[in-house]
C-alpha cells in the first residue's frame, strides 16, 4: 500500500490538497493543480516527492515547447556532423536519439513524480498530444524501432494557471484540484514555516493590512503569497513599528508592482487615513 | 450506485462524463472515500470537476442529492440559540467521565439523543445530562465527552455539507460578468490557423531541411514550408444608444479587451444607435461626419470576416419593423426597416453572433423582448458574460 502524502515540514498543504494528491495516486491519474499564482502550485511536487521520498522529475513548458520535446529529440544536426568526419557509430541511430523529460521518468527503475510546470504556456493542442502517452505510460520511437514503457508509472502533477482552456478529452483524464486563497488561519502556517522568529503583534498586522489590501477594489493583480513573505522580511529588516503598518502601508512596492495598484492604495490611504 | 447523482450533475449542467464516473466508481471501490460522506465529496469533486467554475454547481447538486443524510440541521431553533453562546467548560473528573462514555454503543446515544430532544425545554450548560456547552453530557459542544455528539458551534472538521453549504465558489462560477482579463482570454479562442496546404510555401523548415541533408549524407537539400497565421478578421458592431449607458463599463472592458488582443488578422469597430441602418458610425457619439455607409462595409469586408455585434436589442418594435423607423430619420437617412438591414448582413456573413448586456431573464420580460425576439430569431444571441463570450466565440469558429 503506498504511503499518503500529508504535506512536508517546509509546505503547508490544505486538508483538501491532500486528498486530491492521495486520490490521483492511488488511482494512477494525472493530477492537474489550477490555482492563483503563488498559492503554491509549482512547490507541491516538490513537496509530494520529499514527503513520499521519490526523484522529482521537472518538465518547464514554455510557449514553444512540443509534446514531442517531452518523449525523445532525435539529433539529426550531431549525426550530419558526426557522419562528414566519419566518426565511428554513425549507423547507430539510437546514439542520437536524446530522452525528454518525460521519457526520462518512463525509463526510471524507481516511480517518480513528474511535474508538467504550467501546461497551458504550450499550444493550444499541447495537451491532446500527450493524451496516448499518459494513458498508456509509453510511447514508440520510429527512428529505432524502440518502444518506451514506463517501468513504473510516475506520479504525474500537472499545473496551469488557466491562460488558455484545456481540451476536454485532456481534462476527462485528469483529477482536478482548484487551490484556493489560503484564508488568514493557513497564511498564518505558511508565514511561520519561513520564519524562525516573528513578532506576534507585526504578524497580526500584517496579515490584517495584507489581505485588506487583496480585498480592495480595481486591483490588477493581488498580491500573493510570495509577496507577503518579501514584505514581512523587508518590515522585519526596516524595523517598522507594527502600530504603523496599518495607516502607512511602508514598502508598498513590495506588495503591488502595477502604478495602477499602488494609486489606488495611496487614494484609498488618503481617503480612510488607514487601509 | 449513486447513478441518479450522475443525472443530477448533468441536469445542474456539469459536462460529467462516463469515463469520469467510472473513475468514481473505482475510487469507491479502492475506498478513496473512506466511509465518510466528507470523503466522497472530495473524491467526487476530483474526479468529475475539472474546472473552479463548476465547484459551485457541483455543490449545489451534492446539497440537493444528500440533503436530509445529517439530521444536525433539523434540531429545534431554541437549542441551537442556547447552544450558539457557549459556557466555558466546567470543572469535571475525567476518570468518571471517561468511564460513563465507555459503556455507550451509538445507538444508544442515538436513542439518548431523540429522548433529550424531546424532553428539554431550557438551557443546560455545564451539567451531565442534558444538551448544552461546557459540561459532561454527550450532547453539545465546548465540553468533554470521549464519545459525545457534537451538536452546534464552530466545527473543527467541517462536514461535508457544511462545506458544500457554504457554496466558496460562487465567485467563480463563469456565468458571473467579470474583468478584462477574462475576457481577453475568451477571445483568444477566436483564432483560426491559416490550414497547411493554402498559401505560399515561403519559411525554412529547419527540422525537415537537417533531415533532408543527414538523408542525402550531407549534401544540402533545403525545405520549405508555409506558415501559420491567425486568419480570423472581426467585425465588430457596438450600439451606443441611450439604453445602452447602464453597460458602458462592461462595454468598455470588451471593447478594451478586443483591441488589446493583437491576434486578429483585421479588426473593424463600428458603432450604431439601437439598430443599424444605412450607416454605420466611427465614433461612440453616431454622428453625422463621422458615418460611413453601411453598404460600403457589406461590399468591402468580405464574406470571411467575423461579426460581432453588441447590443441590448431593445427599442421600439417600429425602430426595428417599420419604413423609416430609424429614430434619426430627420437626418434623411431611407426608409428601409431596420430588420431589412440585419438580414443584410446575416446573409452576407455566416459567422455573425450578438452579444446582450441584459441578462437572459430580461429577454423574455424586461422590456425590449418584443425586439430581442425578433433580433434573436436573425442572430444567435448570447448574455455579454464571460460564458456568453465564450459561446459566441465558439460559435463564431465553428467549422460549418
Amino acid at each position: 500500500m503506498m504511503q499518503d502524502f500529508k504535506g512536508s515540514k517546509d509546505y503547508v498543504a490544505s486538508d483538501e490538497l491532500m486528498r486530491s494528491v492521495n486520490i490521483a495516486v492511488a488511482l494512477e491519474k494525472p493530477l492537474l493543480i489550477k490555482g492563483e499564482p503563488g498559492t503554491g502550485k509549482t512547490v507541491l511536487a516538490q513537496a509530494v516527492a520529499d514527503s513520499l521520498g521519490k526523484e522529482l522529475i521537472i518538465w518547464n513548458i514554455k510557449s514553444t515547447t512540443k509534446a514531442q520535446d517531452g518523449l525523445y529529440v532525435y539529433d539529426t544536426v550531431q549525426r550530419l556532423y558526426d557522419s562528414q568526419f566519419g566518426t565511428a557509430g554513425v549507423d547507430d541511430i539510437s546514439r542520437y536519439i536524446k530522452l525528454g523529460k518525460l521519457g526520462e521518468a518512463f525509463s526510471r527503475k524507481e516511480q517518480v513524480v513528474l511535474l508538467i510546470d504550467e501546461i497551458d504556456k504550450a499550444d493550444l493542442e499541447f495537451p491532446n498530444d500527450l493524451l496516448w502517452e499518459l494513458d498508456r505510460m509509453e510511447f514508440y520511437i520510429p527512428e529505432t524501432g524502440e518502444t518506451v514503457r514506463a517501468k513504473q508509472r510516475p506520479i504525474v502533477i500537472i499545473t496551469s494557471n488557466a491562460e488558455k482552456e484545456l481540451p476536454d478529452a485532456f481534462l476527462r483524464r485528469c483529477i482536478f484540484h482548484y487551490i484556493a486563497f489560503p484564508d488568514a488561519a493557513t497564511m498564518e502556517r505558511i508565514v511561520r514555516v519561513h520564519f524562525d522568529t516573528l513578532d506576534d503583534k507585526l504578524l497580526h498586522e500584517v496579515l490584517v493590512t495584507f489581505y485588506a489590501i487583496r480585498e480592495l477594489r480595481g486591483l490588477q493583480k493581488k498580491p500573493s503569497t510570495s509577496e507577503v513573505l518579501d514584505w514581512l522580511q523587508a518590515l522585519q529588516i526596516g524595523g517598522v513599528d507594527p502600530a504603523k503598518i496599518a495607516k502607512t502601508v511602508p514598502f508598498a512596492g513590495v506588495l503591488l508592482k502595477k502604478n495602477e495598484d499602488m494609486a489606488i492604495l495611496q487614494q484609498t490611504l488618503r481617503n480612510r487615513g488607514r487601509i | 450506485m449513486f447513478t441518479a447523482f450522475f443525472y443530477l450533475l448533468k441536469d445542474k449542467g456539469l459536462p460529467v462524463s462516463l469515463n469520469e464516473w467510472m473513475t468514481l466508481m473505482e475510487g469507491l471501490d479502492k475506498g478513496l472515500e473512506h466511509a465518510s460522506l466528507t470523503g466522497f465529496y472530495y473524491l467526487a469533486r476530483a474526479v468529475l470537476v475539472k474546472t473552479e467554475a463548476d465547484y459551485d454547481r457541483f455543490d449545489q447538486a451534492f446539497l440537493e442529492y444528500f440533503k436530509g443524510v445529517e439530521h444536525i440541521e433539523q434540531l429545534p431553533k431554541e437549542l441551537l440559540e442556547w447552544l450558539s453562546q457557549p459556557m466555558p467548560q466546567a470543572g469535571y473528573d475525567k476518570d468518571e467521565v471517561d468511564r460513563r462514555a465507555a459503556e455507550l454503543e451509538l445507538e444508544d446515544l442515538r436513542r439518548m439523543l431523540e429522548e433529550r430532544l424531546a424532553e428539554q425545554h431550557e438551557r443546560h450548560d455545564g451539567g451531565n445530562k442534558w444538551i448544552g456547552t461546557g459540561g459532561t453530557s454527550p450532547f453539545g459542544h465546548s465540553g468533554y465527552n470521549p464519545k459525545g455528539i457534537r451538536i452546534g458551534g464552530p466545527a473543527k472538521n467541517r462536514s461535508a455539507i457544511q462545506i458544500a453549504g457554504e457554496r466558496h465558489f460562487r465567485d467563480f462560477r463563469e456565468d458571473h460578468t467579470l474583468d478584462l482579463r477574462q475576457f481577453q482570454l475568451a477571445l483568444r479562442r477566436l483564432r483560426q490557423f491559416s490550414a497547411l496546404d493554402d498559401g505560399p510555401k515561403d519559411v525554412l523548415d529547419v527540422d525537415a531541411t537537417i533531415r533532408e541533408t543527414s538523408d542525402k549524407a550531407g549534401q544540402l537539400s533545403l525545405v520549405f514550408t508555409r506558415e501559420r497565421k491567425n486568419m480570423v478578421k472581426l467585425l465588430l458592431l457596438f450600439d451606443s444608444g441611450g439604453s445602452m449607458w447602464p453597460y458602458s463599463t462592461l462595454c468598455t472592458t470588451l471593447f478594451q479587451a478586443v483591441s488589446k488582443a493583437n491576434h486578429f488578422k483585421d479588426l473593424k469597430v463600428y458603432y450604431f444607435h439601437n439598430c443599424f441602418y444605412d450607416k454605420l458610425y466611427t465614433t461612440p457619439s453616431c454622428w453625422e461626419p463621422n458615418a460611413i455607409d453601411t453598404e460600403w462595409v457589406l461590399k468591402n469586408l468580405g464574406s470571411d470576416y467575423k461579426v460581432m455585434i453588441v447590443g441590448d436589442a431593445s427599442m421600439a418594435p417600429s425602430e426595428l419593423l417599420s419604413r423609416g423607423g430609424n429614430i434619426y430619420y430627420w437626418y434623411g437617412s431611407d426608409n428601409e426597416p431596420g430588420i431589412t438591414w440585419i438580414r443584410r448582413f446575416t446573409a452576407r456573413y455566416k459567422k455573425i453572433a450578438w452579444l446582450n448586456p441584459l441578462s437572459p431573464w430580461s429577454w423574455e420580460h424586461g422590456y425590449g423582448s418584443e425586439t430581442i425576439g425578433y433580433v434573436k430569431k436573425e442572430v444567435p444571441m448570447y448574455p455579454l458574460t464571460v460564458e456568453g463570450l465564450e459561446q459566441a466565440t465558439k460559435a463564431l469558429v465553428k467549422a460549418r
